[in-house]
């Protein structure tokens, strides 16, 4: 069995957000760029099916789409334990565009399971996992917090509202992973850094295909009013705040 | 031409985020010059679809089919997007929750037809037909054009306000060629409670952090929940140490609320607490360190320890609603 884990190279989350050439690109001056969280704790669960030789899973591989300058993050994931990684070799302009080349991938070189994080901190579209399984033709599971193996048969935790289920859907298929997925995200050992220098990057030339949507413009939110203030000793104060100048209670 | 919004049910009840769709829907249409169309499926009674109508639908259609008692993406795609084409519809609105992100990705790909997710406005032009979505995880918006003939919209929970009219919508039976072969999913067992109110549907959140020091002083934080008809909510460290359960956490790696009230307690307001927060139209923030970053995105606040403020807030809520 072999997994694929598609990851995207965001901003640190505790980057401070700024835009260039009349608020149209984002500001890259400084930034330290990792791998988006939820697909980091993806990549956990996989290596952790692969540590348990009772699941059958075998590889690990990692997904990318983006320019050679995501290379160290990609580095990064086969430090942390990733088997082997694949850069499709495009900037792309939108989700629909990054699904297709991913698809494309699987199409070639089969995998069982892939593996998308619930969203990518950057753009918080939710949608490549579930496009790159309707491109496919395969079953996806989204809100998934749980992902096991019995006997080669997948037992998938999904969120629903107020709850949770159980649920099974044959391979190959599509998991979109959320919080619960893993614990913590695993973290690479020197032995992994040492050994990720020689690790496979594989470079794919992207198959044509155009995007859907197009950012025109980026804004930042709107300044919220300055703090008031009431007095500990009297929180009657804020409650009248609250009914009668927010009314909100 | 239409608008055709997929309006969820939660056994066989519309709630305030269906109402919300419905008339976020039929704005789009009226900006369009469309008709709103508004799809159910599963069992609603009459009754319950016609409230439909009093947020803007002009058709409803119910679809029943076996293939759909369960959620299985590709059979709920499958069906949308037939329904989609029977309808002309231009635009498919859809909410951005765990059943609409399992769904709308597919039907993009499905129909080829641009996605904005997670929307929070109106369309900002309808040529070139622009949308604004939350992005850098609250850090920014963006302005995104969604550049195909037919469009999907997932629209963000308690983003858009309900807009009343006293439309007489007609009610349709639906009908799509799909069976039960397109189903892949099986559902081994449910564990679900009931009654509850959802964090992401509650109006007013009360969240607790570190600051509140131990699992047991969570009384307060639960009884000012209570009393003001909200949910309880925590930071991400409090459901890392077991305090209180997952579903609770709050943040960019938890849920992402906007409710109209969220009392921030004891949590200083890490960027990534913030980013699961910062939709909120109101912030309290309680903390003891006055220059503690949740202050900066609050607009009410009192600096004091959690467990000296809370009991005195609760007594305060207490003679509010007394009167």
């Amino acid at each position: 069995m072999k997994i694929l884990v598609c990851i995207s190279n965001v901003p640190d989350t505790t980057t401070k957000v700024k835009f260039t050439d009349n608020n149209t690109k984002f500001d890259t001056t400084g930034v330290q760029w990792v791998i988006n969280p939820w697909d980091e704790l993806a990549l956990t669960r996989a290596l952790e099916l692969k540590d348990n030789a009772a699941t059958g899973v075998k590889g690990v591989t990692v997904a990318h789409v983006g320019p050679a300058t995501a290379e160290p993050t990609i580095r990064k994931a086969l430090a942390i334990g990733a088997d082997d990684a694949i850069r499709i070799n495009l900037d792309p302009k939108d989700a629909y565009q990054v699904a297709a080349q991913i698809a494309e991938v699987v199409k070639n070189e089969q995998f069982d399971v892939i593996l998308c994080g619930i969203e990518s901190s950057d753009f918080n579209g939710s949608t490549v996992g579930s496009m790159v399984a309707e491109f496919l033709g395969y079953p996806s599971v989204s809100a998934v917090s749980g992902l096991n193996f019995d006997n080669g048969n997948a037992v998938i935790t999904r969120e629903i509202d107020g709850g949770k289920e159980s649920v099974s859907v044959p391979t190959p298929f599509v998991a979109i992973v959320q919080k619960g997925i893993a614990k913590e995200p695993r973290i690479a050992a020197m032995r992994g850094i040492m050994q990720a220098r020689t690790k496979v990057i594989k470079v794919i030339e992207p198959v044509a295909v155009d995007a859907l949507t197009e950012v025109t413009s980026f804004e930042p939110p709107q300044p919220r009013a300055k703090c008031v203030f009431v007095d500990a000793e009297n929180p009657k104060q804020l409650i009248d705040l609250l009914q009668n100048e927010a009314k909100v209670i | 031409m239409s608008v055709l919004v997929f309006a969820e049910n939660w056994d066989g009840k519309f709630k305030k985020l269906s109402f919300e769709l419905v008339s976020y829907g039929a704005k789009v249409a009226e900006m369009l010059g469309v008709s709103t169309t508004v799809l159910s499926i599963g069992n609603v009674a009459d009754d319950e679809l016609s409230k439909l109508g009093n947020y803007g639908a002009q058709k409803i259609l119910s679809l029943k089919n076996d293939a759909l008692n369960i959620l299985d993406s590709q059979a709920y795609t499958a069906a949308i997007a037939e329904i989609a084409q029977q309808e002309g519809a231009k635009v498919v609105v859809i909410a951005n929750n765990n059943m609409g992100k399992s769904i709308a990705p597919r039907l993009s790909v499905k129909l080829k037809a641009a996605i904005g997710s997670g929307v929070s406005k109106l369309p900002l032009s309808t040529s070139p037909f622009v949308v604004y979505k939350r992005a850098y995880s609250g850090n920014a918006y963006a302005h995104v054009e969604l550049k195909s003939d037919v469009k999907i919209i997932t629209l963000a929970q308690n983003s858009f306000d309900l807009i009343e009219t006293s439309n007489q919508a007609s009610i349709e039976t639906a009908t799509v060629n799909i069976d039960g072969s397109l189903v892949k999913t099986k559902v081994n067992d449910v564990q679900k409670q009931s009654g509850k109110l959802l964090l992401t549907d509650a109006e007013i959140v009360v969240s607790g952090g570190r600051g509140m020091k131990s699992p047991d002083n969570w009384g307060p934080i639960v009884e000012l929940a209570d009393l003001l008809g909200g949910a309880t909510a925590c930071s991400r460290p409090v459901s890392d140490e077991g305090w209180r359960p997952h579903e609770e956490h709050t943040g960019q790696t938890g849920k992402i609320v906007a409710p109209n009230l969220y009392i921030a307690v004891g949590i200083s307001g890490a960027t990534q607490h913030l980013a699961g927060v910062s939709s909120s139209k109101y912030i309290v923030a309680i903390n003891t360190d006055k220059d503690a970053p949740i202050f900066e995105a609050a607009q009410y606040g009192i600096v004091g320890d959690a467990s000296k403020v809370l009991p005195k807030l609760v007594e305060a809520v207490k003679e509010a609603k007394a009167k």
